[in-house]
């Protein structure tokens, strides 16, 4: 069983924190492990998803897209139909509901374009713990309604000026917290990044989503699709419709990068497909850096993509090639993005936008025998000022 | 003895161990001001390799490291500058760095370079012994010491860990938190040094936060060594002269450890 007990997916993952962490570390890993095994605990997790966040999520077969690629058949799972508008209500709440058992009444989490500082702000609200978010003051600037979202939810925006201001400065700025108030305080980290238990933690909270996926599937066709997509920034909601498949060594399952403006250009975000190993953020795992060992700043017109690292268990699934990755760019993205709205009436993120380009790039090639299975893991009403102006549309 | 080992084998000496930043302001600055620390009473100089995402550093380090960062300041010229400093001065030099630069150098090759500057002995602030027996076994083979650390949250077993395998000296945090300025120490780090010194036989040098005589008087008291990092980095903001204010707080640092023990 991965990860191993010091937290390795093979040559990935680990713990390389300040010493300060270390003790807060295994006292989570302790905690996580004891729930894991505890029925009541995931009992409450499963009546509050239902009855809270609005699971389970649908599986749509998407006839108009499907008809466009041409091939084969395209499934959504719908992630962007759950509470706050993406899959990451599914950590949050695991997660809150871990940091109350453990008496931890305060709350910090760092966030990128604001999905997951407002699933962690709608938690904290509704468990009544306080809530702390780190956010780039870039970041801050870009997304000022999901700003005030977590305001009205009672969360505390920290803007972080370090370094480029962004997604990596944020997570830099919250483990300073939590260095800083280790007793009192969980860190509720985003996505199956950092040190362990974080990659296997994120990731059991968000497999609820490959489970479902697996049940439903299989009680509309009988039988097990033939591709699995998802996009991968950190890879929270890829890991999360992977993991329940990683034994059907028929489904091939793909993660989607963000290319940006393109590989060769140097501006993108994909830690996979154009990164080396490296260690950022406790987690040793493919990073993007240069030659000298410096982390570089990821880009993609996509922020919840836009990091340069990406756990570590991504990298293990990579490196045995029970997961293939590719990359799309901001471009190829928007037209994904315009294509749902126009094939099926649904706008996505434009994290899924870029499976949507990847699946019907794909979908041509195949029969309609042949079954796709897209994790639409977020909605995309918070991208619409993005899209307006890289459309140079006039709304 | 190496040179680390010898400065605390003198009966009843504090050791004082500054920290700059390697390129803040510059290098010209960083060849500079390693000789002031030496003449006014330093004992061991780390010398920071600045990085990317410090995150163990409060804003004055993280600052200094962006600035060196936009000139251009790379793991190969601090090397560089070591092998030059090896040449001015005689005290001991540690590397503080983060992991990432080192892995991405190569572990054996970095050591290789830091013996061959004259560098004794690395500290890794986000590479804990759980993590680092590769490395551990390579800077033993080169004769470099891997200092590790210690923070208040430690339990005892990690301080039994520390103790079986740090080598030099043990770095003790003195506050949960990050480097940085500040107003006092906190109540508990006598207890803090207590509960390593009962476990660990090597010198416990106790840094974070500590900025004036005062403190250093304090610290003096219970521990081998003084870690004095964020101060001196903000004393030698650009544009400023820091050869004189430098040169006095050290001095002032100096006679505090000096007079320490008696009280």
């Amino acid at each position: 069983m991965l990860p191993n007990n010091r937290g390795y997916f093979g040559d990935y993952g680990g713990r390389f924190v300040p010493e300060t962490l270390m003790p807060v570390l295994d006292e989570l890993a302790a905690a996580y492990k004891e729930v894991k095994a505890d029925d009541a605990f995931w009992a409450e997790f499963e009546s509050l998803s239902r009855d809270y966040s609005g699971r389970p999520t649908p599986l749509y077969l998407a006839e108009g897209l499907s008809k466009h690629g041409g091939g084969a058949r395209i499934f959504l799972k719908r992630e962007d139909l759950a509470h706050t508008g993406a899959h990451k209500i599914n950590n949050a709440l695991g997660q809150g509901l871990l940091a109350r058992r453990m008496g931890k009444q305060r709350i910090i989490a760092e966030t990128g374009a604001g999905q997951h500082g407002v699933a962690a702000a709608a938690v904290c609200a509704m468990l009544g713990l306080e809530c702390i978010i780190y956010m780039g003051e870039d970041d801050i600037r870009r997304q000022s309604l999901n700003v005030f979202r977590m305001k009205l939810m009672g969360a505390e925006v920290r803007s972080v000026s370090g370094g480029s201001r962004t997604l990596k400065d944020a997570i830099n700025e919250a483990i300073r917290d939590w260095v800083t108030n280790p007793g009192d305080t969980h860190y509720l980290l985003g996505s199956v990044v950092g040190p362990y238990p974080y990659p296997p933690m994120v990731r059991d909270f968000q497999s609820v989503i490959g489970q479902e996926t697996r049940e439903q599937i299989l009680d509309k066709l009988g039988r097990l699709p033939n591709y699995i997509i998802a996009c991968v920034g950190g890879g929270s909601n890829a890991m999360g419709i992977f993991y329940p498949f990683l034994d059907d060594k028929d489904v091939a399952l793909i993660g989607v990068e963000a290319a940006g403006r393109g590989l060769k250009t140097g501006k993108h975000a994909a830690s996979l497909v154009a990164g080396g190993v490296g260690v950022l953020h406790g987690t040793k795992s493919y990073v993007l850096q240069d030659g000298n060992g410096q982390i570089r700043e990821a880009h993609s017109i996509s922020a919840g993509l836009d990091y340069p690292g990406v756990g570590p268990e991504h990298s293990y699934l990579k490196d045995t090639g029970r997961a293939t990755y590719v990359a799309v760019s901001d471009e190829e993205a928007l037209e994904g993005f315009q294509l749902l709205c126009r094939t099926e009436g649904i706008p996505p993120a434009l994290e899924p936008a870029h499976v949507i380009f990847h699946a019907v790039r794909i979908a041509g090639s195949l029969n309609k025998e042949q079954i796709i299975v897209v994790n639409l893991s977020g909605r995309g009403d918070k991208d619409m000022d993005i899209v307006v102006e890289a459309l140079e549309v006039k709304p | 003895m190496n040179r680390i080992a010898s400065i605390f084998s003198q009966p009843g000496h504090v050791a004082l161990m500054p920290y700059v930043t390697i390129g803040y302001p510059s290098i010209d600055a960083t060849l500079k001001v390693v000789p002031l620390l030496e003449s006014n009473g330093g004992d061991i100089v780390e010398l920071g390799i600045p990085f990317s995402d410090p995150l163990a550093d409060g804003a004055t380090i993280q600052k200094s490291s962006f600035h060196a960062l936009q000139k251009g300041v790379t793991l190969k010229l601090c090397l560089e500058v070591a092998k030059e400093l090896r040449q001015k001065v005689s005290i001991p030099l540690v590397f503080l760095t983060y992991f990432n630069p080192v892995f991405s150098y190569g572990l054996e090759e970095f050591c290789i370079a830091c013996a061959k500057s004259g560098i004794d002995g690395l500290i890794v602030p986000d590479l804990p012994p759980d993590e680092s027996s590769e490395l551990e076994s390579i800077t033993q083979k080169k004769g470099l010491d891997l200092i590790y650390l210690l923070a208040p949250t430690s339990t005892e077993e990690r301080i039994r860990l520390v103790a079986e395998r740090s080598r030099g000296f043990i770095y003790l945090v003195s506050v949960t938190g990050v480097t940085g300025v500040r107003e006092r120490l906190p109540a508990d780090l006598e207890t803090f040094v207590a509960r390593v010194r009962k476990i660990a036989t090597q010198p416990l040098c106790v840094g974070f936060g500590i900025s004036t005589p005062q403190q250093a008087r304090q610290v003096a008291r219970i521990a081998d060594g003084v870690i004095v990092g964020s101060r001196i980095v903000q004393l030698m903001e650009p544009g400023d002269n820091f050869m004189s204010p430098v040169s006095n707080f050290i001095k002032g640092l100096r006679s505090a450890l000096d007079e320490a023990p008696e009280g």
